[in-house]
């Protein structure tokens, strides 16, 4: 029985890993989309400086996986978890590579005369956020319901991104001036849409993780 | 607990490219209907339906004293020889009740061939080891033929190459590991059509047991396997399907790769991430 605890244990452990790389993930979307709204390459700075810890969460997340697979051997729906986790870590790592690239668009712009505001990227970055907190909620709790409706929210994203890429194109049209500029925020746009795809990810594993179902490419 | 009504049913997937090919359902080689099996007044396995297809390894695993053994004895009689059991129910191989009146027992197992937990060779040579089982069934006619089939048992076996410059040595003086696999020889050599094998590896160190689960491998292109095995691992590693046990109930049989991923029932699941009780 206590090498069954001890099992449990590490599954414990590899959870609050995982969450904490989501939370991770998390704060570095939100900060760096602040630091795009109000203008604060300080704050795009420090996500740049915390990424790194994310690239080490991963690693660690990663050995952890293996140690398990290799000296635990898990079967069922402890083998489900393990596989799920692994394959999300990274995905939340790419989330967090994005919020960077956001951030790096952030300094660059901030050197630059204000842009007139586009709302349909504050919707989309919120969009994100929220259905990134959902995912994490959703594999925390192993709700495949969730998950699916978070999957099925993504549209809205992909909406959001076709509006302000013609939004965009429209502004680099009428004021080229500001065309290169204009252009980051297209960037930043395509990140925030990847983003959605990346949370997709997220719950088509969680729903593997409750329910053994392989839904990735099921349309 | 689940009740079972009909005996699963077992679509047999690709597994390392072995027979049978990918995809296909195999024809039944063992069918077992509403199988009861007592030690006098205790009953040990209670309503056993399954089907066993051909040319697979079908693993059971369940706890000590879940009735694996005792089930696997059924399938060539070999409990018969324990005074005080009874068994109610059908074992059919190729359609034919093997408990039916008249049914020749010594027929039986010689299709129906077992490998014990603890190897058995006899105090005799290597050759007459495998021999032995030819000798005694007036299988071959001739001492050339006799010889050829005792190569091809133990080339079957994956011991050929290590014995065949001592077969008149004691067979007794090889690895705890060779003689397991003289045991399988010997089971092989009157060419069965199902083997079954009770805990073949348990007493063995790793690389002789890579070869014993290699040799499994190799052998379900010609043989109906059954094993029990404690080891889930090996279980994932070299059978088919799995059968899970407990309480002499059979309570799942289904697919290795969906037992050891997604398992429909939950004693099962239970047990398979050890949080059994």
């Amino acid at each position: 029985m206590d090498l069954h605890r001890h099992l449990d244990d590490e599954l414990s452990s590899l959870r609050d890993r995982v969450l904490l790389l989501g939370g991770e993930a998390e704060q570095a979307l939100e900060r760096a989309m602040y630091a795009l709204s109000k203008r604060d390459s300080e704050v795009a700075r420090q996500v740049l400086d915390h990424d790194d810890e994310v690239d080490h969460l991963e690693v660690e997340i990663d050995r952890q996986c293996i140690d398990i697979i290799a000296l635990r051997q898990p079967a069922a729906r402890d083998l489900r978890f393990v596989i799920s986790v692994a394959k999300m870590a990274p995905v939340l790592e790419r989330i967090a590579d994005h919020a960077c690239n956001i951030a790096r668009a952030a300094i660059d712009l901030n050197n630059e005369p204000e842009l007139q505001s586009v709302p349909d990227l504050s919707r989309m970055a919120k969009h994100a956020l929220n259905m990134l907190r959902g995912a994490l909620d959703a594999f925390t709790s192993g709700d495949a319901v969730m998950a699916r409706e978070i999957i099925k929210s993504d549209s809205e994203i992909n909406d959001l991104y076709n509006h302000t890429f013609h939004r965009l194109i429209e502004l680099m049209v009428t004021e080229p001036a500001t065309a290169t500029r204009d252009a980051r925020l297209l960037f930043v746009a395509k990140h925030l849409e990847r983003i959605g795809d990346y949370v997709t990810d997220i719950c088509e594993l969680t729903v593997y993780m409750a329910e053994a179902a392989f839904i990735k490419h099921n349309k | 607990m689940p009740v079972q009504t009909e005996p699963p049913k077992i679509e047999v997937g690709s597994r390392r490219g072995s027979a049978p090919a990918s995809g296909t359902s195999s024809s039944t080689k063992v069918a077992v209907r509403d199988l009861n099996f007592f030690y006098g007044r205790v009953q040990a396995l209670h309503n056993i339906s399954i089907e066993i297809p051909e040319r697979i390894v079908m693993a059971f695993i369940g706890p000590s004293g879940c009735g694996k053994s005792t089930f696997l004895r059924t399938l060539n009689r070999m409990n018969d020889v324990i005074p005080g059991t009874r068994v109610a129910g059908q074992v059919l191989i190729d359609d034919q009740d093997i408990y039916a009146p008249g049914a020749d027992v010594v027929e039986l197992r010689r299709r129906v061939g077992m490998v014990f937990q603890k190897s058995n060779p006899f105090p005799k040579s290597i050759f007459d080891n495998v021999a032995y089982g030819l000798r005694i069934n007036r299988v071959t006619s001739s001492g050339s033929e006799l010889a050829g089939r005792v190569e091809e048992a133990l080339k079957d076996a994956a011991l050929w190459n290590e014995v065949k410059d001592r077969l008149k040595t004691s067979a007794l003086s090889l690895s705890g590991g060779q003689q397991q696999r003289l045991c399988i020889a010997r089971a092989l050599a009157i060419r069965p059509e199902v083997l079954l094998m009770d805990e073949p590896a348990s007493a063995l160190d790793p690389i002789a047991t890579s070869k014993i689960e290699e040799l499994i491998f190799d052998l379900k292109k010609q043989y109906t396997i059954v094993i029990v095995t404690h080891n889930m691992q090996q279980a994932a590693r070299v059978s088919d399907t799995t059968a899970f046990f407990l309480l002499g109930k059979l309570i799942e049989v289904n697919a290795t790769e969906k037992m050891f991923t997604a398992p429909n029932e939950k004693l099962t699941e239970d047990y398979i991430t050890g949080r059994f009780g």
